[in-house]
């Protein structure tokens, strides 16, 4: 049990990396420090081709509809490589090819994990919330809903998924740069709070969408490279690769098979239930929906970020056998002072970086540290948008104004909040500097899958369902969702320095309980509510029917 | 105009069995998604020496690898399959409705 959360956090975080910073080991810095002005010089390439990419869609974005959804204009394919952009993280690349690094086989579980929310949102989600929805998530639940309570319910479920996933991001973003370019923690905080708001305060969706798209590129063909490469020097034999990497790796043949992954069957059945319903129930994935003109692109969105997510995902396998191959026997260059025992420089999640050096060279590192950091800037850029969204649309024009807000002042508010939450952001990400926030990204996934999965699925699909039923199932599944994350190993044993055993919920993650009481509470609820509000709400059903499955009457995302 | 619309596609029988079609095949194929990633957690969790067990004597591959590999590349195709049938058949059988409905 220890184990899996052990290396659940592994994958999750750049963390690990971290904390072995934190502890003041001497990682021989010096030394990557004078080879990473080449990583310096491409990120900072990367920076600049972005900004004027921000300074074009600056003079695109003057409305709201501009700034939340690139005025729809995005088309499938693009959108589903800034869905990859979005939802590649830096974790999932230096974290799984870590594992595999680390456990072989482990890695493998974990990236599938990592893929199956896909079809959940292409079959269940994608062209109803592009029929139903405007900006946010919060405009498909408020289609026949009360607005206040579950705009603001939505708003609420949102924010808390974009907190602890931006803390995660901002935290590992920190350890990474020390690492990479081996600049000052609070300085990499820093400059990626500031870019970031820079991307999204002037050119909002469309800076957001190009970002997130050149990043996918940079990172599918860095991968693809390192990929192959590893495969040339097995002659494209998975065989003769699995071969060596068993011949050299301290676990032996172990690392062929299952590990210590996945131990007890609840906390399998629940990481994996919150992968793949909470993927449905991020809101920076499901804002990414209404940036396309149509259902059948939405579809189509959907149908390339998963192939690209799933090759990415192979891939990353790959390359971590390629570490393995390529690493190991050449300690001296690669592990701290060159003994194995004690593990490779800067941490387990450098397997992937590395091995771009053992492939390609410094440059080639240069290019892999520049995409990891560009990577984090995506994914954060799609957070505070997703964060200032449910600000602005959902809690300031919806909630408190009524929705009687012109344009204009709906995106003077954005700005604002994104200001807000960058400069959050940064606060959040020197204060959790030394903490381990290995669990958050669980946590987010646990909160969406619990919260905001149950109350978008009941309201478009359930005719029965009310605004009293969403918004009681909803909280309950937010609260039980932090409530028992907080009390379980990771967080109450890990984080919190109380013994071992202590933790009052043993298992990895809470999905399995939050998710099913939410979706209970909503329905009891529901059923009991005989308002007269709930009857209107449920009178509206089949209009809401009609234009979720045919998009008679939805909205052009285009603002006209 | 368009309230006119929404009450005809609403009376139209051909509505209803679209959407009834398409959420059984939604369903479906949830259903299979599930059953694919659900079965390969649980056979981690409850049979792990089969998963170790050799592809073939004598090689290194254990039959574990394929199969996880197998899991991503049915996610990729199960979701491409969808697509492909949403896209083609249900919107023509949408468009329809909606046309007969704006007459």
């Amino acid at each position: 049990m220890i184990k899996l959360r052990h290396i659940l956090g592994g994958a999750t975080a750049l963390l690990a990396a971290g904390f072995v910073l934190a502890a003041g080991a001497d990682l021989g810095q010096a030394q990557k420090q004078a080879t990473n002005w080449t990583a310096i010089v491409m990120f900072g390439i990367f920076v600049g081709i972005t900004l004027l990419i921000t300074k074009w869609a600056a003079a695109k974005t003057k409305t709201a509809a501009d700034f939340y959804t690139a005025g729809g204009g995005i088309t499938g394919f693009q959108n589903g490589l800034a869905i990859a952009g979005d939802y590649m993280s830096a974790a999932s690349f230096l974290g799984i090819s870590g594992l595999v690094f680390a456990s072989g086989f482990d890695g493998l579980i974990f990236s599938i994990g990592w893929l199956v929310g896909w079809p959940v949102i292409t079959f269940l989600m994608a062209e109803r919330l592009r029929n139903l929805g405007k900006f946010t998530f919060a405009d498909v639940a408020g289609y026949r809903f009360d607005p206040g309570p579950i705009r603001s319910f939505a708003a609420m479920g949102s924010l808390v998924v974009v907190a602890f996933y931006l803390i995660a991001q901002m935290v590992g973003a920190g350890q990474l740069i020390k690492l990479l370019f081996g600049l000052e923690y609070t300085l990499a905080v820093v400059m990626v709070g500031a870019i970031m708001m820079i991307y999204v305060l002037f050119g909002g969706m469309t800076a957001t969408t190009w970002v997130q798209i050149i990043k996918a590129v940079m990172l599918l063909t860095g991968a693809t490279f390192m990929a192959l490469a590893v495969m040339f020097q097995f002659g494209f034999s998975p065989e003769a690769m699995f071969a060596k990497a068993v011949e050299v790796h301290a676990k032996q043949d172990a690392i062929m098979g299952p590990g210590a992954l996945i131990t007890d069957p609840v906390s399998a059945i629940s990481v994996g239930m919150a992968l793949m319903f909470g993927t449905a129930g991020l809101p920076h994935i499901l804002m990414r929906f209404f940036t396309v003109p149509s259902a059948k692109e939405a579809r189509k969105s959907v149908a390339w970020a998963t192939t690209w997510i799933g090759y990415f995902y192979i891939l990353t396998f790959i390359i971590g056998f390629g570490a393995i191959t390529n690493l190991i026997p050449n300690p001296a260059d690669y592990f701290v002072g060159g003994e194995l025992a004690k593990g490779l420089k800067g941490g387990g999640n450098m397997a992937a970086v590395h091995l771009s050096k053992a492939v390609g060279g410094d440059l080639f590192m240069g290019f892999i540290s520049a995409v990891a950091f560009a990577t984090i800037l995506a994914v954060v850029a799609g957070l505070t948008l997703s964060g200032a969204s449910a600000v602005s649309h959902d809690l300031y024009a919806s909630v408190w104004r009524k929705g009687k807000v012109d344009s204009a002042t709906e995106l003077r508010v954005s700005k604002i909040t994104t200001v807000c939450l960058g400069i959050l952001a940064v606060m959040l990400g020197i204060i959790f500097e030394k903490q381990n926030v290995a669990f958050m990204v669980m946590l987010a996934f646990a909160v969406a899958c619990s919260a905001n999965f149950p109350v978008l699925f009941m309201s478009v699909l359930w005719k029965d369902c009310t605004t009293k039923g969403a918004v009681a199932g909803g909280t309950v599944g937010l609260i039980l969702s932090v409530a028992l994350t907080i009390v379980s190993p990771a967080v109450w044993e890990a984080t919190l320095g109380n013994p071992k055993g202590s933790a009052l919920f043993p298992y990895a993650s809470p999905a399995i309980f939050s998710m099913t009481a939410a979706f209970a509470v909503i329905w009891i609820v529901s059923l009991l509510d005989r308002s007269a509000q709930a009857a209107k709400e449920r009178a509206l059903f089949p209009a809401q029917l009609i234009r979720s499955e045919t998009g008679v009457g939805s909205s052009s995302a285009s603002g006209h | 105009m368009k309230d006119d619309i929404v009450e005809r596609i609403q009376k139209n029988p051909k509505f209803l069995k679209m959407v009834s079609i398409r959420n059984n095949y939604s369903i479906i194929m949830s259903i299979m998604m599930m059953v694919v990633y659900f079965g390969y957690i649980l056979l981690i969790a409850f049979n792990k020496p089969f998963l170790a067990t050799k592809v073939s004597a004598g090689s290194v591959m254990s039959v574990g690898i394929p199969m996880g590999l197998g899991v991503l590349v049915f996610t990729i195709i199960i979701t491409a399959i969808y697509v492909r049938r949403a896209n083609t058949e249900f919107d023509a059988m949408k468009d329809d409705i909606v046309k007969e409905a704006s007459k």
